[in-house]
């Protein structure tokens, strides 16, 4: 086996010097009644080249671009990755290190996160970011927590509007809490309603998603201010990180936290994970934060150089009083996002994002004009809802004879919206896919 | 002695991003344009991120003199004790950047995902053979996510029984992680010692186990590389009371096809694909924590879960009594995808071959520095051993100045400092893919610097010396936090 290079001669003279007779003699300590004598009932092993044909046939059973063109977005974006992204992030001192508790042999992976950090604080107007979560939805659930925390109030506010999936995700780190999650309403016109707000009393964070799941913009800073009325922290969430090249940034509308998916930014799609969880905040609430912080400092010889640091909020601290669990950060995918906002840039996330919006727009008005029905009419950005004609299904799969996955069918997670699909586009769709999608949708 | 590892290359200096630069250059080929502009309501646009503007070439150098500041296990040995800082084949790589797998989106129609589901389901049956378990979630992004799911599982289990317990019973030897993901499900960690051998007496579980208590968490082999050999003891112990053992899988590496947790009373483990299944750390994540079950708390697990079907594999959400969702999609698939890999390359006898390789390792490290360093349990160990400072004590050299010097070598240090029972821990993992010459290299080095700690001191105290920086003030960067630039 190639990984693993003792010989028989050095397992012999290894085990002469440990003074046990036999590889199986090492576990003298495990009682016989705790071993397993039969072998392991697993595949028998595949050379490189078998391996490669095995995963070869398994990926080639997937449907994605280009021979598919995927009109979802829901949370998980096709963007093109420049070739630099991925060969740099291939790169093995960044692959093949640990988290960088010694930050003299990790200044590779601190500087990466600490301009990370910087980049992300940037991209969403905020104060302070973290070196990254798991994923949008566990970001989404940390910022409640860290909001219950902080204001030491039980209840939270959440739109249901923000991800159906993320709303899930936080369900689940709540039930054993006893803390209590409300649910906001949406609007006609694809925002969330604030009426209910008026009702409830002693709200730890009012959180809302924008764009929202609907690909809608929500006017946030009136919302903004509702929440500070209540003296709640206002967390906004997102799954298109993109579209703050375009849209006003979270901090400006007075986001408490921000928080939201990073899988845009340059880290293929991977049928949902690993993805980037992005978390920021203000900075008088750093010390409630989760996760892991990255930090300047100096050398003994007064030479600029970065740490991990305000470790006494972490687990291996503080233990069970720690801000969160977390003990990773999705480090790699955070450094692919840097990589990715360092090569596009300000000019270019700015004309990125106009691209993204001015193609969902033309697809929107193609479909206008052959008499589709848009369900919502606020500003959308790369995503938007269409209620298709009733028995929408034949279309749907007759378009996946044609190699087209015509949107999400939103009924599974608003059984209410019979027919509606929420369409995705980005800038890796032409224009002439596009009009080839709109001539099969009117056949 | 031979030339140590380490030395002096040439080590680039290389500003911040946005230290460098300028308006107007580009590191992108933007789309064509195909479409007319369509501008947006002013009211909803901002003015965009103040990012700076870097060429192509800007970006690659930037990035590739950042990583030459990083040591990985590709640079050298990384003996990070707890942590599996063995080889990450390349093979792995390949694998997880097929088109297939990396620009699969994860809400496809089911008929467009079948390769993906076939291998999350096949990888599930591995990892439940290699735990004697029966049903497995790869839904958790990492390890602690996995403790967390673990006592969620505990939890639903105890709430189906219709008596919530209050508290949990967590080792001192427990990485920080066990207690904090036992306290955000609500429990009370109630911390038990081990005993003179290192290991747990079931006795001091006996007098712990009440009505009220949720189970245990239990590392095995734990942090000090020591096998818990009471375990089933202290299982029927747990079980008698109603209560559940949790298995933290974090030294899997040492007992591949040698000892199955399901089979010694564990009813709920994680696993940690980025340690025993060789996924690399990346420089902290991500990662992926699969939770394997016994029968009994399968109905608890999160959800979708693959199905067969006539031969065909779904995602069910059918599953009433599910904790519910721990990750928005189904978990880290393109680390799943490297596990996968392994597994199928190595097979069942190079597993097994690799935790022997693991543990004769970490015993010929420590025969051949037992002495040299202060070793904490003079007994066989698993995958790792632990040494302290002691011996270096007279010298007033601690444990973190030996760590910094190992730089100096060629090496990465050890886990310092952990577990918090040994005062000055210094927690060694060679892991099996270290070979004899690598390890006798690495043992050269540490009695060298134990030689220096006495003949020499200053250059143990002011090390590293050859690393992109020298010490860093830590304390500075905790009491005045700059956290962006």
């Amino acid at each position: 086996m190639r990984f693993l290079p003792h010989t028989d001669e050095d397992i012999a003279s290894m085990l002469k010097v440990v003074g046990a007779d036999s590889l199986d003699d090492l576990f003298s300590t495990v009682p016989g009644d705790c071993r397993h004598k039969a072998s392991l009932n697993l595949p028998e092993p595949l050379t490189e080249w078998e391996a490669n044909n095995l995963m070869d046939v398994l990926s080639h059973s997937m449907g994605v671009s280009p021979e598919f063109k995927v009109f979802i977005g829901a949370g998980s974006y096709e963007h093109y990755i420049p070739a630099t992204v991925s060969c740099l992030i291939g790169r093995s001192e960044f692959v093949t290190s640990y988290t960088p508790y010694q930050p003299e042999m990790s200044q590779g992976t601190l500087q990466g996160i600490f301009e990370y950090q910087t980049l992300t604080a940037r991209l969403l107007g905020m104060e302070v970011a973290n070196a990254s979560l798991y994923d949008g939805a566990s970001a989404l659930a940390e910022a409640l927590l860290m909001s219950v925390r902080t204001t030491r109030r039980k209840k939270v506010a959440v739109s249901t509007l923000i991800h159906p999936l993320y709303r899930r995700v936080v369900q689940t780190y709540f039930r054993p809490t006893g803390f209590e999650l409300v649910e906001l309403p949406y609007l006609k016109n694809g925002r969330t309603d604030l009426s209910k707000l008026d009702k409830i009393d002693d709200l730890a964070a009012v959180a809302v998603q924008s764009p929202n799941f609907f690909g809608c913009i929500e006017d946030l800073q009136p919302i903004g201010e509702r929440a500070h009325e209540k003296e709640a922290l206002f967390v906004t969430a997102f799954t298109e990180p993109l579209a703050y090249g375009l849209l006003k940034n979270p901090g400006s509308q007075g986001a408490d936290i921000a928080c939201g998916e990073g899988q845009s930014l340059g880290i293929p799609q991977w049928f949902g994970g690993p993805g980037l969880g992005m978390f920021a905040s203000k900075m008088k609430y750093v010390r409630n934060m989760p996760g892991r912080l990255v930090g300047e400092t100096v050398d003994m010889d007064g030479k600029r150089g970065f740490v991990l640091t305000l470790a006494t909020r972490e687990q291996h601290i503080r233990r069970e009083k720690a801000t969160s669990n977390i003990c990773t950060n999705n480090s790699l995918c955070a450094l692919t996002a840097a990589m990715y906002m360092a090569s596009v840039g300000r000019t270019g996330i700015r004309e990125l994002s106009g691209l993204n919006h001015d193609k969902c727009e033309y697809l929107k008005s193609e479909l206008k004009k052959a008499g589709f029905e848009m369900a919502f009419d606020s500003p959308t950005f790369n995503e938007f809802v269409v209620k298709f004609p009733t028995g929408f299904e034949t279309t749907y799969e007759r378009l996946l004879g044609k190699k087209i996955v015509a949107g999400l069918s939103l009924a599974p997670y608003y059984p209410e919206l019979t027919d509606h699909y929420l369409l995705c586009v980005t800038e890796t769709r032409t224009r002439d896919e596009l009009d080839e999608f709109v001539k099969e949708l009117r056949l | 002695m031979k030339e140590p590892l380490g030395t002096t290359g040439l080590i680039l200096n290389e500003p911040l991003l946005w230290e460098k630069g300028k308006r107007g250059r580009s590191g992108f080929s933007l789309p064509r344009r195909d479409v007319p502009p369509c501008p947006l309501d002013a009211e909803l646009t901002g003015e965009g991120p103040d990012f700076p503007d870097l060429s192509e070439v800007d970006v690659v150098r930037h990035y590739t003199r950042l990583s030459t500041w990083n040591f990985g296990v590709d640079t050298g040995m990384y003996p990070l004790g707890s942590c599996t800082m063995k080889y990450n084949p390349k093979t792995n790589e390949r694998q997880a950047s097929l088109p297939g797998f990396a620009g699969a989106h994860p809400l496809l129609p089911t008929n467009l995902q079948q390769g993906a589901l076939k291998l999350i389901s096949e990888l599930e049956q591995y990892l439940a053979e290699i735990t004697g378990m029966d049903a497995v979630t790869l839904q958790p992004a990492a390890g602690a996510q996995g403790e967390l799911t673990g006592m969620l599982l505990m939890h639903a289990y105890h709430q189906s029984k219709g008596s919530p317990r209050s508290k949990i019973i967590v080792p001192d030897t427990a990485h920080g992680t066990n207690p904090a993901s036992a306290a955000l499900c609500g429990y009370q960690p109630v911390a038990v010692k081990s005993n003179d051998q290192g290991i747990l007496s079931p006795n001091s579980i006996v007098e712990l186990m009440d009505d009220d208590t949720a189970g245990i968490m239990v590392t095995n082999p734990n942090t000090l590389g020591l096998f818990e050999e009471n375990i089933k003891k202290i299982a029927e112990v747990v079980h008698s009371k109603g209560g559940l053992v949790y298995g933290d899988g974090a030294n899997m590496n040492a007992v591949m096809g040698i000892v199955r947790m399901g089979d010694i009373g564990v009813d709920v483990m994680h696993l940690n694909l980025h340690k025993t299944f060789s996924t690399p750390h990346g420089g902290g994540g991500p990662g992926s924590g699969p939770v394997c079950v016994k029968s009994h708390l399968e109905p608890f697990l999160p959800v979708p879960r693959v199905i067969e079907k006539e031969n065909r594999f779904l995602l069910s959400e059918d599953f009433p009594d599910s904790i519910g969702k721990l990750h928005a999609f189904y978990g880290n698939f393109g680390v799943m995808v490297k596990a996968y890999n392994y597994i199928r390359s190595m097979g069942p006898e190079n597993l097994k071959k690799a935790s022997q390789l693991a543990v004769l390792n970490a015993n010929y490290v420590k025969e051949m520095l037992c002495g040299v360093l202060h070793l904490a349990y003079d007994r066989p160990c698993m995958h790792e051993c632990v040494f302290s400072d002691r011996l270096q004590k007279e010298q007033k050299i601690t444990t973190l100045e030996m760590a910094k010097r190992l730089m100096d070598y060629g090496f990465h240090p050890p886990t310092i400092y952990f577990p918090l029972v040994v005062n000055g821990a210094i927690m060694i993992e060679p892991t099996e893919t270290e070979s004899k010459e690598n390890i006798d290299e690495f043992i050269e080095a540490v009695k060298s610097i134990v030689n220096e700690a006495k003949e020499a001191p200053e250059l143990v105290r002011e090390a590293p010396k050859k690393c992109k920086v020298k010490r860093m003030d830590e304390t500075a960067a905790a009491r005045r936090p700059c956290l962006s630039g």
